[in-house]
């Protein structure tokens, strides 16, 4: 069987491991959308006459979504497999690295996919929410997230060696997730954060795919609000590029597949 | 014999050594296993048994020496090392792996990976997991996952394949299921390569054994003639003057007529106890440290 087809079969064997995990589904799967009823509860105002804030805060948790399932995910799943003996085991049989890449990618997208079903449905039943009515919003919608989590789990991927134990993993890679998600306007209102802290931010992937979810769900006359005065939608396909060039190379040379 | 002209040699190795900085883990080893054998490697901890393995397995690099593993070097990459990989079976020491995955949907997701896959259940039956086809590798004992990864090693219906430290955690009936199943896949043609802690399945199992101490081979002999086995002395214990007594002797059997005569008849309590492979075993290992 050649390397893509081995790589759906791992992926759809991934997603059935993943949807039997109660844990997994509830703190990976679920997260977001429990933060957007907490939120969307607690936050009922609208930002702007007709826009709530849930429609700014979808749009945040639908891009940190991308960072959940694939980087978070992934920097943390992986180290266990390779704690575990699951990654050596695998490395004994005719299968290559690619395969396991292309299965974890397969696995992060349909996360994705539902994860986002379920905050637009979750969204605009109870929060009010307004989908976007533009062709051209939904195509820059897909290929954020489609290049979003190609970029995520690559960068998972890249991360997962850094942990020194499975077990450590997680303790090293939420607080990293939560703080760009602070930084990045995921919670807060990006233009309203320190200056700082917004520079901070522009250097890492999370803040780009936010900005360029609220184009999708905010009004054009929002772009105004931002720093750039601008959805800067040309500017965030770039620098998720390099991050993902960087993520790839970071991954083919410094992949491990067990401890030692 | 040249490496790469025999088509009758599954493993050989030529000067193996490997170095982990200053130490040097295998320091210098020979050794041929031909096509259809079992051979055991034994030796105790830290000998350089599993770096050995590793090494014929691929995981690891050599550091000097020469290595053909069913006539390929074992580090090759890529797509050729991929076809080698379709013909070889690994157990590995130990997975924790617990996926919730059934028996079966992992057997069968793993006969994917190879060429000639062999039937699903089929496996599953020869490692006595029948009854526990439709269960979660999570919900499964730790002799149970053994038998397990025995069944992932397998389902590629390779020609070599490496059993490293197999049935540890197995209960005696368990061992002896396994012993039935390796020699069945003898007979099937298969090579395979073991490592093990237990003498008596090296005995009951392997046509040669190797003793590896210190990253170096000292002997490798049939079971039966290992450690000059053969010639050992025997060891005589009888009861007499209300104690067991006992003798070694070379010549056990003229010990045991001087007895009889002795006694006139009947020994109360004779044994006769020729030294056995873990005997043998531990004083090759004893003299070695």
């Amino acid at each position: 069987m050649n390397t893509f087809k081995l790589g759906l079969l791992r992926g759809r064997m991934e997603v059935k491991v993943f949807m039997r995990g109660r844990e997994s589904v509830v703190f990976t799967l679920l997260f977001p959308v429990i933060l957007l009823f907490i939120f969307g509860s607690v936050f009922k105002d609208t930002i702007a006459p007709g826009v709530t804030f849930s429609q700014y805060f979808v749009a945040g948790m639908i891009a940190s979504g991308l960072v959940n399932t694939g980087f978070q995910q992934l920097a943390i799943t992986i180290p266990m497999e390779r704690e575990f003996g699951t990654l050596k085991r695998l490395r004994g049989r005719p299968i290559s690295v690619a395969a396991y890449f292309i299965g974890k990618a397969y696995l992060v997208t349909i996360l994705m996919i539902l994860q986002t079903i379920l905050l637009l449905v979750v969204g605009a039943t109870f929060f009010g929410l307004e989908l976007p009515n533009q062709s051209s919003k939904w195509l820059t919608f897909t290929w954020l997230i489609l290049l979003g989590s190609t970029c995520s789990t690559i960068l998972g991927i890249a991360f997962s060696v850094v942990p020194k134990s499975g077990r450590g993993a997680s303790a090293i890679v939420s607080p990293i997730v939560i703080i760009l998600q602070f930084f990045s306007g995921v919670f807060f209102v990006f233009s309203q954060l320190p200056i700082w802290m917004q520079h901070f931010a522009a250097l890492f992937p999370l803040k780009w795919l936010t900005q360029g979810m609220r184009s999708v769900f905010l009004p054009d006359s929002f772009a105004t609000q931002e720093v750039a005065k601008n959805w800067e939608l040309g500017r965030a396909a770039i620098i998720l590029v390099i991050w993902l060039a960087v993520g790839l190379i970071i991954s083919i040379k410094t992949f491990k597949w067990s401890k030692e | 014999m040249s490496m790469s002209t025999s088509k009758d040699i599954a493993i050989e190795i030529k000067g193996l050594v490997k170095n982990y900085g200053d130490k040097q883990a295998v320091a210098g080893i020979d050794l041929t296993v031909s096509k259809g054998e079992i051979f055991a490697l034994l030796g105790p901890n830290g000998a350089g048994k599993t770096t050995t393995v590793e090494i014929l397995e691929g995981f690891r690099n050599l550091s000097a020496g020469e290595v053909k593993v069913l006539g390929f070097d074992p580090a090759t990459k890529g797509e050729a090392g991929r076809k080698w990989r379709n013909q070889i079976g690994i157990v590995l020491q130990s997975t924790i792996d617990a996926a919730d995955l059934s028996v079966q949907e992992t057997v069968k997701h793993f006969s994917h990976y190879y060429e000639k896959a062999r039937d699903v259940d089929e496996v599953i039956d020869e490692v006595g997991l029948r009854e526990k086809a439709k269960d979660h590798v999570r919900n499964l004992s730790g002799g149970q996952r053994r038998r397990l990864d025995v069944a992932l090693g397998i389902i590629g219906s390779p020609e070599l394949l490496f059993l490293d430290e197999p049935t540890t955690g197995f209960d005696p009936e368990a061992r002896r299921a396994f012993w039935e199943l390796i020699n069945k896949l003898r007979s099937e043609g298969t090579t395979i390569f073991l490592t093990t802690h237990y003498l008596d399945e090296a005995e009951a199992l392997a046509d040669r054994v190797g003793v590896i101490t210190n990253g170096k081979i000292i002997e490798i002999a049939t079971p039966a003639t290992l450690g000059d086995r053969a010639n050992a002395p025997a060891r005589i214990t009888w009861f007499e003057n209300n104690k067991v007594n006992e003798i070694e002797s070379k010549n056990p059997t003229s010990e045991v007529q001087k007895l009889i005569s002795r006694f006139n008849g009947e020994v109360p309590q004779l044994q006769v106890i020729r030294p056995n492979l873990e005997d043998i075993y531990l004083r090759m290992i004893g003299e070695n440290r």
